[in-house]
């Protein structure tokens, strides 16, 4: 499939939208932004539910917006699916009609095992015959997305899908959310504010201040660049691609591959193999200058200072590789002194404490 | 007991405040739903002359109605020329000053609800590939069906109990505009307190039955809240 190519210029009073974006047709990109940066009003723009003056937007091929010759397709006639922040159901239909709503009006009948499959990945079959009002936050939110799916659109735009639910729900919609992003061949737009979501979905990461991409790319990459409030963050982090590669059941371990160096992490308990996401905060990685020898700490791996600075709270911001993948450290100012830390100085990471993320 | 005559005025207010309520909601649920929406700079004018009905008294719209339609005004020459003659007096005079006068029953009911029920339940159904159309019928209407039941309700049960409108724009014609109101008016002026009870009896049954049912059936109602 061809990228998607979305432009738009848009002016309100006190606001301003202006983006270029070519994004991947694959996997997930995370639209990131404090509110005010303009990520929602991007995918309304997109949805068509906001109309840019100025604005093209192409999608697998189709043209959606193109201002300059005068085309806007109403959202009605776009082959899309809209999750919205508030699951936004029909009250007065049950849940199987709220799934039926969109497929009679295309006409289609949707393939039984897709849809019993569908049904399952989210985890809603029991609920077919409830009313939207005897749902829970998740549950409505999860047939929500069931609704956008069943549609078979060539992308998915999903307008902060977790921010109406509480911390509890939020972890019970995660892992279907993961499971999802395994299994869909299309596109997600998904706009968050949040870094867990971001950690643990994102595949291309497009951040927003003001109205403006201050940068897009790969999440390993666009996390870890010191110019971008990311890394300066309380809540920094990497995140690596692991394989994992073994089981140390005497310990309660399993460790995992990345690149050429390994990790042990808590066991985890999926089969050997498995690709992992895996979360190293800034604040878990501390830098020795020599291989610690009498460390409690397992995790060890010797690393190149890519980069540091320095805020203004007396920490500095290191920006390490390990092998090709990035890391960051959030270590102090005066450490960073003792340390004499130059860019291209070998050194040796700790790492405290992992998480997994999928 | 109500007499042949007092049958037939019941009968005839039955079918004005049916035709007018659904005519006013024909032609209010565009304009509410418009009215709803729009930020456009003449809505607060429209809004004031829908509204005007429910402040000025009946005799005053009944006066310009009547000097607007009769063989002087404005539409009275129109009907004339098109060989309609004039509406004062007349059946659908009736109907159409009813319409007017009782139009703010249904439209401020239909706004509130249109208001109230707010763009998202419309953006969720176009991302579901609902045209507009089919939005509104799909899911504004029957999300708004208590809005509805209020202004069909309210509509016809002030249409039942207009007088003054009536009296200026009607008159006082057996079997054409010859109300309820105005018959239990005749009754007490030619002192037929019997009957006048029979008829006013009539109608404050009616109305409280009918109130009454709104009210409990409204309490039951999904309201808009539960889009959330």
């Amino acid at each position: 499939m061809p990228p998607i190519t979305a432009r738009f210029q848009l002016a309100y009073n006190a606001f301003s939208l202006d983006v270029d974006l070519q994004l991947p047709s694959t996997g997930i990109t995370i639209l990131f932004g404090s509110s005010g940066s303009g990520k929602t009003t991007l995918l309304r723009c997109i949805a068509g539910l906001e109309q840019a003056p100025i604005g093209f937007l192409e999608i697998n091929g189709s043209v959606w917006q193109d201002s300059e010759h005068k085309v806007f397709l109403p959202t009605y006639q776009r082959n899309l699916g809209y999750v919205f922040q508030e699951a936004n159901l029909f009250p007065h239909l049950s849940v199987e009609d709220n799934l039926q709503f969109g497929l009679k009006r295309l006409g289609k009948h949707p393939n039984k095992t897709e849809l019993q499959n569908l049904l399952e990945l989210l985890g809603i079959e029991h609920l077919l015959k409830r009313m939207p009002e005897r749902l829970s936050g998740g549950e409505k939110q999860r047939v929500a997305i069931a609704r956008a799916l069943v549609l078979n659109p060539d992308i998915l735009l999903m307008d902060e899908p977790l921010a109406a639910l509480d911390f509890k729900r939020k972890q019970e919609i995660l892992p279907f959310l993961t499971r999802l992003h395994q299994q869909l061949e299309i596109p997600v737009l998904y706009v968050t504010h949040s870094h867990q979501e971001v950690a643990q979905l994102t595949d291309t990461l497009v951040l927003l201040e003001e109205g403006k991409v201050l940068a897009s790319g790969s999440l390993s990459e666009t996390l870890s660049r010191l110019d971008l409030p990311f890394a300066q963050d309380k809540e920094a982090s990497t995140v690596w691609q692991a394989t994992l590669i073994a089981h140390e059941a005497d310990y309660y371990l399993s460790r995992v591959a990345i690149a050429d160096e390994t990790l042990s992490l808590p066991f985890i308990d999926a089969a050997l193999g498995t690709s992992l996401r895996i979360q190293i905060y800034a604040r878990d990685v501390s830098i020795a200058l020599e291989k610690p020898k009498a460390t409690s700490i397992l995790n060890i791996l010797p690393a190149l200072i890519n980069d540091f600075t320095h805020d203004s709270y007396g920490q500095c911001i290191v920006q390490l590789r390990v092998g090709t993948q990035s890391l960051l450290a959030h270590i102090t100012r005066k450490s960073a002194l003792l340390l004499g830390l130059k860019r291209d100085m070998p050194v040796y990471v700790q790492i405290k404490g992992t998480s997994l993320l999928s | 007991m109500l007499t042949s005559a007092d049958l037939d005025t019941l009968l005839l207010t039955f079918k004005v405040a049916s035709l007018t309520t659904l005519l006013m909601l024909l032609i209010g649920t565009p304009l509410a739903w418009w009215l709803a929406r729009t930020n456009s700079i003449f809505k607060g004018f429209i809004n004031t002359i829908v509204s005007l009905p429910l402040v000025l008294p009946p005799t005053v719209l009944g006066f310009y109605l009547l000097v607007i339609m009769g063989p002087a005004g404005v539409i009275g020459k129109l009907t004339t020329e098109l060989g309609l003659g004039t509406l004062p007096f007349t059946f659908p005079g009736l109907i159409i000053a009813s319409v007017l006068y009782s139009m703010p029953f249904v439209v401020q009911p239909l706004q509130a609800a249109f208001t109230s029920i707010g763009e998202q339940p419309l953006e969720a159904a176009a991302t579901l590939r609902a045209s507009p159309l089919d939005s509104f019928f799909s899911v504004i209407v029957p999300l708004t069906k208590p809005g509805f039941l209020t202004a069909s309700i309210l509509g016809f049960t002030h249409t039942v109990g207009e007088f003054g409108v009536v009296l200026m724009i009607g008159g006082n014609i057996p079997d054409k505009t010859r109300v309820v109101s105005v018959q239990i008016y005749n009754h007490v002026e030619a002192l037929e307190y019997t009957e006048a009870h029979w008829l006013a009896g009539c109608l404050l049954a009616f109305s409280f039955t009918v109130l009454f049912i709104l009210y409990s059936v409204l309490k039951t109602q999904p309201n808009v809240q539960q889009l959330k």
